[in-house]
């Protein structure tokens, strides 16, 4: 009797175990088959520009005329690949030192009341919707800009100036993360040898975290490099590399935003703007393959 | 004396800048509110907008954009959390967990743009599903799917270990002591994370363009028959969000008060993801409270 009843409540266990177990490989499975298709399908498409539309790399690549459906319909995609790189860029050069200085004040300066006044700053600077950051853009920093330097105000100053405020708190979150967690003792000895808060600042905890702050930093860069709508608003839209900061130019992920709803699946420049989502793509790769170097460089 | 004043100026340089950020913010709100807040009224709430004549609202996107936010939680929350506490919980370090922690590390910074193109070419066309909010939901999964799995495996990891070594000691089965016995106390967490998610859901846009599309049927909101076309509850309508609209009348409004219905647009988005974080920060402190009171009590 008593061996019959521990039998049936191991079988119970086997059973609960069983559902519990079949329920999350269900989860995981999905995750794994949302990446695989979404990469195969991206691919698949990405590659038909070169396959069937017969573009070569480098006209792509290289090519700076983007005239899809002109007589002789080129599809140079550099200026937005420039524009892209270069809004970038400019948006991390402003941002990381804003952040970095955000993460000190946070962690060095006035740990107590700096934390609690710039915590719910960022928290809520992350939690604004990308379209309204566009928006304000629109009808703030383009105005300030028309006025102020020469050209329509749109442009690529305009992109930069808006992305660097939306990654703002991606950097200075990871950044602060790192001053925090780094041990007491590296501080106080520094102290203790009679140098000053700046040189504790400049010469021991910056050396020390810089892996961690780079981690912020490219992970800031890879949200700027995929956000789509606030610098497709301010940028101004023209298929030329810029050759000033007042300049309109195109980002990838403009170019597809606009692109997309207007032409035909299958066509040569909807491949075209498929391509650039591969380029997208492979750009995510690798922007998370630089964080993973970085921590392993982090964790030594 | 140099490396005084030095320590001096840096000080100075890292205080102005730390500040500049918070004029930045308080300068972004105060912006968005002061355009914005008063052109909203109940009637801007609930109108339906006009396409060239002033005076429209943005009742259809709002109701969208909060119908949208419920199915897409349906969906991830549950497999969120499912795939979560098997990374919690269940995954031994090797080579499957690594791919799968890669994997979603992956997704979660791919651009929402890329997930877009993605539901449009899968959701939207070869399942047939069209734009349709069910679109929409299923691309706002592949969005959202990442952040519920991180939410969930750091609420499990920070339960204390002998909960569960007390749930084992009374010979339970590893799936009960999940559900019984470190679900409860992970569920706060869970919760707040949960809330937080859903103001990032709520104001995305650039996934939602190509899914769930960019119009809004005529609405009959006496009307509950789900699979009417113009019920609202209709899930196989096209639905065009709130953020969508907003991006929408920036770039090709027509009606001549567009600046403002944008500026209350975005007003309403803002003060509804502002909702959501202190929701999510007053309930994580409640929860917080009560956990610390039944601790003090033993």
């Amino acid at each position: 009797m008593r061996a019959q009843s521990s039998k049936s409540r191991i079988e119970k266990h086997h059973i609960e175990d069983l559902i519990g177990r079949s329920y999350m490989s269900f989860c995981v499975l999905l995750l794994i088959v949302s990446i695989v298709s979404m990469v195969y399908f991206v691919t698949s498409r990405g590659i038909s520009t070169f396959a069937i539309d017969k573009v070569s790399f480098s006209d792509f690549f290289f090519g700076t005329n983007w005239s899809p459906e002109g007589d002789h319909p080129s599809f140079g995609a550099l200026p937005f690949i420039a524009g892209s790189f270069i809004t970038t860029l400019l948006a991390a050069l402003i941002a990381s030192p804003l952040s970095i200085c955000a993460a000190l004040f946070m962690t060095e300066i006035v740990p107590g009341w700096g934390k609690k006044l710039l915590q719910p700053v960022i928290e809520l600077l992350s939690g604004i919707p990308s379209v309204v950051y566009g928006f304000v853009g629109l009808s703030v920093i383009v105005p300030f800009l028309r006025n102020v330097f020469p050209g329509q105000g749109i442009g690529v100053a305009a992109g930069a100036l808006v992305l660097s405020v939306m990654i703002l708190p991606t950097i200075t979150s990871v950044a602060a993360d790192a001053l925090s967690a780094l041990p007491q003792n590296l501080k106080e000895s520094s102290f203790a040898l009679g140098a000053t808060r700046w040189q504790t600042i400049a010469r021991v905890i910056i050396p020390t975290t810089l892996p961690a702050i780079l981690t912020g930093v490219v992970l800031g860069m890879a949200r700027a490099f995929g956000e789509a709508l606030a610098v497709q608003m301010v940028i101004g839209n023209a298929p030329f590399i810029p050759t000033s900061l007042f300049e309109s130019a195109s980002t990838l992920t403009s170019v597809i935003t606009l692109g997309m709803g207007n032409t035909t699946m299958g066509s040569p420049q909807n491949n075209a703007l498929w391509s650039m989502a591969l380029v997208l793509m492979l750009m995510t790769f690798l922007f998370v393959f630089i964080v993973r170097m970085l921590e392993k460089r982090r964790s030594i | 004396m140099k490396a005084k004043t030095a320590d001096k100026i840096a000080t100075y340089v890292i205080v102005t800048l730390a500040l500049l950020i918070v004029a930045v913010l308080a300068g972004l709100l105060g912006y968005i509110l002061f355009r914005g807040v008063s052109h909203i009224s109940w009637d801007f709430l609930t109108s339906a907008p006009r396409k060239i004549r002033a005076g429209g609202g943005i009742g259809p996107q709002l109701f969208n954009s909060l119908f949208l936010l419920v199915l897409t939680l349906l969906i991830t929350v549950p497999l969120g959390i499912g795939a979560g506490i098997y990374m919690a919980e269940y995954a031994r370090p090797g080579r499957i967990t690594g791919f799968i922690r890669l994997i979603v590390e992956v997704l979660s910074s791919f651009p929402s743009i890329v997930v877009g193109l993605f539901g449009l070419l899968l959701i939207v066309n070869i399942f047939g599903l069209g734009f349709s909010l069910v679109s929409g939901a299923l691309a706002l999964t592949v969005f959202n799917l990442p952040l519920m799995v991180r939410i969930t495996e750091q609420a499990f990891r920070s339960v204390p270990p002998q909960q569960k070594e007390a749930g084992f000691a009374l010979g339970l089965s590893k799936w009960k002591i999940v559900t019984t016995v470190l679900f409860p106390v992970a569920l706060p967490a869970i919760i707040t994370g949960t809330i937080l998610s859903a103001g990032r859901v709520f104001g995305e846009a650039a996934a939602l363009m190509f899914t769930a599309g960019m119009s809004s049927p005529r609405l009959d909101f006496g009307n509950w028959n789900p699979l009417s076309p113009s019920s609202p509850l209709n899930p196989f309508r096209p639905a065009e969000t709130l953020a969508v609209h907003i991006w929408k009348i920036n770039s090709e409004g027509l009606a001549p008060d567009a600046a403002e219905i944008a500026a209350g647009a975005s007003a309403v988005l803002v003060i509804t993801v502002l909702i959501f974080n202190l929701v999510a920060r007053y309930f994580g402190r409640l929860i917080y409270r009560k956990l610390t009171a039944s601790r003090r009590m033993n």
